[in-house]
């Protein structure tokens, strides 16, 4: 089980979110940009201090009274921009975290290598990836650092439709193979539901609802939803979810994603 | 002929000892000054930067003041029977990290700023201590940063006149350095010899300007 409290102001926006979630699986923490959302995930990683209290599955990372320096916490951060570090190649990144956790370039790193379809790119350099590529050497650098958490923000949001598209399979795949927890950070609510076990729906710096994510798959796909709400209109689709179990907010929210796509 | 040759291995000593010297003081200022959100670290980098506005007569008067017998600041080495640093080697090489250390800590200072707090953060993320992170990650990616830094300080060393008149008063093998010799022969009119020395010079900052130039467009070029 994993528990958090993060409360405090941070220059003109102020955090007040409190929540659980299992140790398993992907929760999506779900809202609008500048909600906080990747405040929550910095807490989570240590590398911006609130007030509060963290724990998973009983360590605590922090309290009234610890706070465990960012590189003692071992998570795993995938950044938007996937911040490589330059002066090495494909390889030297993704062992950077795996040799700290006292692993090499063994057999299971070969297996993720190829997972993600790397085997290409390990000696080329960052500067000369694209940013689809970046992205997966990002998730594979943090994830062969075999972490306690995997911690996702918005990692597919620097990329346009079709590169989207082309990493959303590593991200399924990713999901069945991670043993770690992930918490996966994002304002499409498209990727919320594809990715996502449960959902935490963030605004305004508060946590607004908790759910478990409906699968547009499982209710005949997004493209059905969005034939659905130019049939029956806004209010309809929304009142349609909420009948069908999803909290309110959320349904709201997913009719106003779905409105702008068009 | 010899005379000259000890002269410019003098100057090349010092020069040599100073930039040793002002890589490993200036690294940890830079650091401290490219992440430090205080006011006040202002005034740090202002006292740093001092000596690109401040005649060098100046600081060398200052020096010369603090490096002298007189100095509370010399009486602990009286015990070890120094009595003054003013006219010697020790004395011109403190002078010289001093009059140059700006021209070490703004590169480093910039090269640090512009990589950012990413790449740390994803360091610490992935397990580096911020120790291991500074070496492994900050200092690397500060590379080119380093590399301006030697340069400018050694050829900045070389080339400095004042504050070494002022404090080393051109003591033959112990303070007598190029710039010096260039205008005690200018003064003795031995104008055939100033030539030499003047002319290496010129070769030799014309050098220091075009591989610092070359150094740049290879660095801008790999990373684009």
């Amino acid at each position: 089980m994993i528990s958090a409290r993060f409360q405090g102001r941070l220059g003109g926006f102020a955090l007040d979110v409190e929540f659980q979630a299992p140790a398993s699986g992907v929760t999506v923490l779900f809202g609008p940009s500048g909600s906080g959302k990747t405040t929550v995930l910095r807490c989570i990683a240590g590398l911006t201090r609130l007030a509060g209290r963290f724990e998973v599955d009983g360590d605590v990372w922090q309290d009234e009274r610890t706070f465990l320096p960012a590189h003692r916490r071992r998570v795993g951060y995938v950044f938007q921009d996937a911040a490589l570090f330059d002066h090495l190649n494909v390889r030297g990144n993704l062992l950077y975290g795996r040799r700290r956790a006292g692993r090499g370039a063994d057999a299971a790193f070969d297996r993720l290598v190829a997972l993600l379809g790397l085997e290409e790119l390990l000696h080329r350099s960052p500067a000369r990836l694209s940013g689809g590529e970046r992205q997966r050497v990002a998730i594979g650098r943090a994830l062969l650092a075999e972490p306690r958490l995997l911690l996702l923000d918005e990692p597919l949001a620097s990329l346009d439709a079709a590169r989207k598209a082309e990493l959303l399979p590593y991200f399924d795949a990713l999901r069945r193979e991670a043993a770690a927890p992930v918490f996966y950070v994002t304002h499409d609510v498209t990727e919320a539901a594809r990715l996502g076990d449960r959902m935490l729906l963030i605004r305004d710096g508060r946590l607004v609802e908790t759910a478990a994510a409906q699968a547009p798959d499982e209710a005949g796909g997004i493209d059905r939803l969005a034939a659905r709400l130019r049939a029956v209109g806004p209010e309809a689709l929304a009142a349609e979810l909420i009948l069908s179990g999803a909290p309110s907010e959320v349904a709201r929210l997913a009719v106003e994603a779905l409105a702008a796509r068009g | 002929m010899s005379g000259l040759l000890g002269i410019a291995w003098l100057t090349l000593k010092l020069a040599g000892v100073t930039t040793a010297i002002l890589l490993v003081v200036a690294t940890p200022l830079a650091w401290w000054l490219a992440r430090s959100r205080r006011w006040w670290s202002e005034v740090a980098a202002a006292l740093v930067a001092l000596p690109i506005v401040l005649p060098p007569t100046v600081l060398g008067f200052y020096l010369l003041l603090a490096l002298g017998p007189e100095s509370p600041l010399m009486a602990p080495l009286h015990a070890f029977g120094v009595r003054t640093l003013a006219f010697t080697f020790w004395g011109l090489v403190l002078g010289s990290v001093i009059y140059s250390l700006p021209f070490a800590v703004q590169p480093l200072r910039n090269a640090f700023q512009a990589a950012g707090d990413r790449p740390l953060e994803a360091a610490a993320t992935l397990g580096a201590s911020p120790l291991d992170a500074f070496f492994t990650v900050a200092a690397p990616l500060a590379r080119p940063g380093f590399v301006v830094a030697a340069v400018l300080a050694f050829a900045h060393t070389v080339g400095e006149f004042g504050v070494v008149l002022m404090i080393g008063g051109g003591v033959p093998g112990e303070t007598e350095v190029l710039s010096i010799e260039i205008y005690r022969l200018v003064e003795a009119l031995e104008w055939g010899r100033a030539h030499l020395i003047a002319g290496a010079l010129l070769a030799f900052a014309f050098a220091v300007m075009l591989s610092l130039l070359l150094l740049d467009r290879r660095v801008r070029k790999a990373a684009s």
